[in-house]
């Protein structure tokens, strides 16, 4: 559905006669052209993937991550420009750790304090003093990144992200997009591979899957989609949260990543085969 | 991202009285000594269990040995609320550690030279933690064990200790300590300090954990208690040839 929107696609602040902003649409673009990125939320956690298209041969095999831990209880995959990636995740980080320490101050104080360090205060203070909810921090995310998208001197995040995590209201998945919306998921995936990635992802059953299940099916999910006459080599990065890693987000141990790799080959030549 | 910036205002009367309620005049909730000693396969620690409100002794479960991302271990004495507050700092420095997951961690020389740096600034605006902390650990096979004081004075040794621990124990480790302990006999060598410590410390409390860093990670013993014996006859009618005493 794309078409040019001339004259009224030079800025985020200015929308098109039938109503579109297009510059938002320009950087959905940017997000479309990456590498596919699949996250799917199994019965006891969240399951992350990434196709990681290798521009160079020189570089190091485990390097340019797509995946970041946010918390100890969440990650978020990124798609898109990278370096928008990193500022969106130093956010998140920053929100994180923000809300365990946050400290609000009782209104009542007489004192005029100089100190704007509330811990030292002294007054009536409120710690959240647990790791901030999932559905928290996609928010805040998504606030960030909507943020971008009101001021004329600012630029919209040309990545979209997938924020995956698990808290007291068990695994959640959430996807945000360029344009600052966030919706919670069973399954999502962006990128290059997105629509024949989310056709895979509806033919599971995810609630009857485990992570480990969980693992092997994304896995096979990106070889699936992988262009190999377009994209030569791709380097596949994964990670979980469940209860196996003890709700920490963390990267998938060797030993099954391996598994997955072989697993989604040797579905791929029987693919082949037929 | 960190802040360190908690401080006493920048105000003209810095030591005045409104800005005093900003900074930390004396402790309140005090740990007393805490041991550390190197032994061949790691580290031991030993701490009591109290926490003294003046010459109270309030608290009786608090746990002063605590340990600091997969290689080491702090313990601390002096005020404990500070000492939960170093643990805040503590939890989120190895939490941003751990998320560059980049196959490296921090070792216990760099937790220390951190801890370091926090007490020195802190009491470079009269505004102290006001802790003694031991810090130590293994690291791909190397044995550290520091400690830094509540102004910032930082050095390492074989054995470590904070408080009376420095005048009743380190006499004794000077002594008894040698690099090849076993664990057993760390162990012995750490009860023995501690019953020292115990006998002639009056804010110590008989109920103490040791806790025990190796490369295969970290353990802290169920709390328990020293045996002592007060059967000497120096003890026994200690009056007897006092002037005017009963």
């Amino acid at each position: 559905m794309s078409s040019i929107g001339t004259g009224y696609d030079l800025s985020v602040t200015t929308f098109s006669p039938d109503g579109r902003v297009f510059q938002i649409e320009y950087a959905a673009k940017a997000v479309d052209n990456s590498g596919t990125v699949v996250a799917i939320k199994c019965k006891d956690g969240i399951v992350m993937g990434v196709e990681k298209l290798i521009a160079s041969k020189m570089l190091l095999p485990g390097s340019n991550r797509r995946i970041h831990s946010v918390h100890r209880h969440s990650g978020m995959a990124v798609a898109g420009l990278a370096a928008d990636g990193r500022q969106i995740v130093t956010r998140a980080k920053s929100e994180a750790t923000n809300y365990e320490k946050f400290v609000s101050r009782h209104l009542s104080c007489k004192v005029p304090l100089v100190s704007v360090d509330a811990a030292e205060a002294g007054d009536t203070e409120m710690v959240y003093g647990e790791a901030i909810p999932v559905k928290e921090l996609a928010e805040r995310v998504a606030s960030y990144v909507h943020l971008c998208t009101l001021y004329w001197w600012l630029r919209p995040f040309g990545c979209g992200v997938i924020v995956g995590g698990y808290d007291r209201d068990g695994p959640q998945l959430y996807m945000i997009e360029p344009s600052g919306i966030s919706y919670r998921y069973f399954g999502a995936a962006i990128g290059k591979g997105r629509q024949a990635a989310k056709t895979e992802i509806e033919k599971l059953k995810l609630s009857e899957m485990t992570c480990r299940q969980g693992v092997i099916e994304v896995a096979k999910i990106i070889y699936g989609v992988h262009d190999e006459a377009k994209d030569k080599a791709f380097e596949l990065e994964m990670s979980w949260v469940c209860d196996e890693s003890n709700r920490q987000h963390q990267k998938v141990p060797e030993n099954l990543l391996e598994e997955a790799k072989a697993a989604a080959k040797a579905a791929l030549e029987e693919m082949d085969a037929d | 991202m960190m802040n360190l910036a908690d401080s006493a205002p920048a105000t003209n009367n810095m030591l005045g009285s409104e800005a005093d309620s900003q900074r930390t005049l004396y402790p309140y909730v005090t740990g007393t000594s805490v041991i550390g000693i190197k032994y061949k396969d790691g580290l031991l620690f030993a701490a009591d269990m109290g926490g003294s409100y003046g010459s109270t002794l309030r608290y009786k479960s608090v746990e002063r040995l605590k340990s600091v991302g997969k290689h080491s271990v702090i313990g601390a004495s002096g005020e404990i609320s500070d000492f939960q507050e170093i643990m805040r700092y503590l939890d989120e420095l190895i939490l941003f550690d751990n998320m560059w997951d980049d196959g490296n961690s921090l070792g216990p020389k760099e937790v220390h030279n951190y801890l370091t740096r926090v007490m020195y600034n802190r009491r470079n605006k009269f505004n102290p933690l006001w802790n003694s902390l031991v810090l130590g650990g293994i690291k791909n096979g190397k044995k550290y064990l520091g400690t830094v004081s509540m102004i910032g004075v930082h050095y390492e040794d074989d054995h470590v200790a904070t408080g009376f621990g420095n005048h009743l124990a380190r006499p004794i480790l000077r002594d008894e300590w040698h690099e090849n302990l076993t664990y057993e006999e760390g162990v012995k060598l750490l009860e023995k300090c501690m019953r020292v410590l115990l006998y002639r410390d009056r804010s110590a409390v008989n109920k103490l954990q040791i806790a025990k860093i190796t490369e295969e990670g970290f353990t802290v013993s169920e709390p328990y208690s020293l045996k002592t014996s007060w059967d000497f006859n120096a003890f026994k009618n200690p009056t007897l040839d006092a002037e005017g005493s009963w």
